[in-house]
């Protein structure tokens, strides 16, 4: 059952990444990333779950914390430096 | 007994899993940049809660489901939060909403 789980949210992630090589402007890519790492923290909940290592969820709790600060902090970047180039409205 | 809970926490993980590939499949088809944020946002919420939530069910009573229970809250808090700030950027940055195209001017209804 919770390999089934893993596959699916493997299959997420998948998508995530696609999406964020496919071209298109800065904030796109963002959202992907943001949607891969909170897939990240689910997966490995799951997979701690499958292997019954419950230890597993602190390292789950930690990667979210990551995660958010590691978003805010490359939208404060490309807040700063999209003040010189403007993205394109949509491909 | 166990067998409800079974079957409760594996249609909860099928739910949280359908409704990521969904998010994700939303994440390509959606015109616009806000709308891809809203695809992206709804498995960021619901889906956690639906995978975390049948994971808690399989561990009952326990710590392991209050690390899921913290995990889940801290997601519920920041996923919003990172959208939000996700969104100010693009729209301060110039990124403007696909508008719908104006065939006839605004009438009075």
């Amino acid at each position: 059952m919770f390999a089934a789980a893993c596959l699916g949210i493997l299959v997420v992630m998948a998508l995530a990444l696609v999406r964020a090589s496919l071209p298109g402007n800065v904030y796109d890519r963002i959202l992907a990333i943001n949607m891969f790492g909170t897939k990240t923290v689910l997966f490995i909940a799951a997979y701690g779950f499958l292997t019954e290592r419950p230890d597993f969820l602190d390292i789950a709790l930690t990667y979210a914390l990551i995660n958010f600060i590691g978003i805010i902090a490359v939208l404060k970047l490309v807040e700063r430096v999209a003040g010189t180039a403007s993205p394109e409205t949509d491909e | 007994m166990s067998l409800v809970l079974d079957l409760v926490s594996w249609t909860m993980l099928l739910g949280g899993v359908f409704l990521g590939v969904s998010g994700a499949v939303g994440l390509f088809r959606f015109p616009d940049f806000y709308t891809r944020l809203h695809a992206a946002g709804v498995t960021d919420t619901l889906c956690a809660a639906l995978i975390l939530g049948g994971l808690m069910v399989q561990a009952g009573w326990s710590l392991v489901s209050i690390k899921l229970a913290f995990i889940l809250l801290f997601l519920w808090y920041t996923s919003p939060t990172a959208s939000h700030a996700l969104a100010k950027a693009a729209l301060r940055a110039g990124l403007g909403p696909r508008l719908a195209e104006k065939e006839n001017p605004p009438s009075k209804s």
